[in-house]
């Protein structure tokens, strides 16, 4: 579903800020695996979900989704085959607009925009089916502005919208990080309820491990914009942190030393 | 005092389409569009010399829209293409139609006098002559009802516009591009648009100025950014923004109520010249309105 081959990125070239944020990223995903993926900080976690988006053009390497090769199109164009929720519960949906109006975005995601009226009745009787899965008491609040909801329901909303039209991957770029604990176990409790209803391929960037053991049926762990663990099937199952401790010790040849994914 | 509130209102009619124009780019897109200064006397060149060329009127107006939406597109371009920043961009299209203007009148003004106007079919209505003798000006009467007319009409075709998947596209670009890519849209796209409609409407509104005060003058176009910006924030306090259909109601009334106090401040015994000056204070004091609340709260203690 997914074939990143190779993949190098290197920011600010030149400068004294050069980062060397992807060096020879490869990775495969099969339709339906559900892959978290942890790292320490500037491990290169979200640089990879944003060079699968087209955020920045990669400077080498391809990039192919679903048979087609994306390396070089545009953010915009990629967005057909990708459903992607951000770290920021702003940044997913347009604050002054209605939560309808959000979704009637997102249901028209990869398709050429027209002079057709922007939302039709149809739809909005299937928002209303779509938001009372969500529990949040947001199906009768359809004209409700998105800037008036809480970080959680826009969270909530702004993975409605991502999976609204069933994307070739799911992207979700550590998006409960900003959340209070129990609305982001909520909110992962959506997610994965969406990913296994709709059997979607995702790539899930969280800094909890707990959360990366817990979630999905793969697991990747990358260090200086490469792939040092891929733990799938069986032994992903059984998976502890203390086991994932020892593993990457034993990969990275140090401890690792970041206390928030410990803590998690 | 009649006829002169009546006057202001039918100007103010006028201004709304402009008002409109500048509404697309300062709160739809988020943008601070300074053509405006350019194209608002772009049109009112257009139709001017259409008009003193024998064409119909109404074809002059909306030749000015027209080439209004390529005057946006330029300004569009130099944001969205060449990456200058938007309010720069403006600046530079803004300075360039000053030059373009002259070159389109061929001097700095042109007289609209004894031509055929969109106003002059509608002096001729029945109860003209019996208003006239109520001491009321008839061309004010028939300039507000072509006004009124055009209000409606271009409120209602932005109504239809930004409720489509491309308009609410354009309004979702000015609140969160970031998301718009990932819905896949080209954002640049958007932008070029709104900016071309927007100096389309403020164009035509050019248009009709010109052909209600009868003449075209290539300086008419100073502060005009400073009157649109006041006219949508006067019409969005006092009339609300509750709904879009309101808002774009509240955005002609907003203009009208400036020309309105203008023409009271004026009465009241003001001196032209210190007009803009009015107008800058009136619109920075708008602006400023959230941080002064701000300010008076943590004065009453704490209140954030």
């Amino acid at each position: 579903m997914l074939q990143l081959n190779d993949v190098y990125k290197t920011f600010n070239i030149g400068t004294i800020n050069e980062k060397h944020a992807l060096c020879g990223l490869n990775l495969h995903l099969n339709p339906g695996d559900f892959t978290t993926v942890i790292g320490g900080n500037g491990a290169g976690k979200s640089t990879m979900l944003n060079a699968i988006s087209g955020v920045w053009p990669i400077d080498s390497g391809s990039i192919i989704i679903n048979g087609t090769d994306v390396t070089a199109l545009p953010e915009y164009k990629r967005a057909g085959y990708l459903g992607r929720v951000f770290q920021d519960p702003m940044l997913g949906t347009a604050a002054q607009m209605e939560i309808q109006e959000n979704l009637a975005l997102a249901l028209r995601r990869g398709k050429k925009r027209t002079l057709r009226w922007g939302i039709s009745n149809e739809e909005r009787e299937k928002y209303h089916e779509l938001l009372k899965t969500l529990d949040l008491g947001l199906e009768d609040r359809l004209t409700t502005k998105v800037g008036l909801l809480s970080g959680g329901q826009r969270q909530a909303l702004t993975l409605l919208m991502a999976t609204l039209t069933k994307p070739d991957l799911l992207l979700l770029d550590e998006h409960t990080a900003a959340l209070d604990p129990k609305t982001a176990a909520k909110v992962l409790e959506i997610s994965d309820r969406i990913i296994a209803e709709e059997k979607l391929t995702a790539l899930m960037v969280t800094h909890n491990m707990r959360d990366a053991i817990a979630h999905g049926n793969r697991l990747i762990m990358l260090k200086d914009g490469r792939i040092i663990l891929d733990i799938a099937g069986e032994e992903k199952k059984h998976l502890t942190v203390e086991d994932l401790l020892a593993k990457f010790a034993s990969v990275a040849g140090e401890d690792l030393d970041n206390d928030r994914m410990l803590l998690g | 005092m009649l006829n002169i509130i009546l006057g202001a209102i039918a100007l103010g009619s006028l201004w709304a389409v402009m008002t409109m124009g500048v509404y697309i780019t300062f709160r739809l897109l988020d943008i601070a569009d300074l053509s405006v200064e350019g194209t608002l006397v772009t049109g009112a060149a257009v139709g001017a010399v259409c008009i003193t060329g024998g064409m119909n009127p109404w074809v002059g107006t909306l030749l000015a829209l027209l080439v209004g939406l390529i005057c946006g597109a330029v300004t569009g371009l130099l944001h969205t293409k060449l990456k200058i920043p938007a309010l720069l961009a403006g600046i530079l299209t803004m300075i360039a139609l000053y030059s373009v203007n002259l070159r389109i009148m061929g001097r700095a003004n042109i007289a609209l006098l004894n031509t055929p106007s969109v106003f002059t079919p509608l002096e001729k209505l029945p109860f003209m002559p019996w208003l006239a003798e109520q001491g009321i000006m008839t061309k004010n009467v028939a300039i507000l009802i072509c006004g009124v007319l055009i209000c409606l009409v271009v409120s209602a075709v932005l109504y239809w516009f930004f409720g489509t998947e491309l308009g609410s596209a354009i309004r979702a670009t000015g609140n969160n591009p970031q998301m718009v890519r990932a819905q896949g849209v080209n954002t640049d796209t958007m932008i070029l648009l709104g900016l071309m409609l927007s100096n389309g409407l403020v164009a035509m509104s050019g248009a009709l100025i010109a052909q209600n005060q009868s003449y075209s003058d290539v300086q008419m176009g100073t502060g005009a950014i400073v009157i649109g910006l006041a006219s949508v924030i006067i019409g969005e306090v006092l009339f609300g923004t509750k709904s879009f259909k309101r808002t774009l109601l509240s955005l002609s009334l907003g203009a009208i109520t400036y020309r309105v106090i203008i023409a009271l401040v004026l009465k009241a015994g003001m001196p032209a010249n210190d007009l803009k000056l009015f107008t800058a204070i009136t619109v920075a004091i708008c602006l400023a309105l959230p941080q002064i609340k701000a300010w008076w709260n943590k004065l009453k203690g704490g209140r954030k």
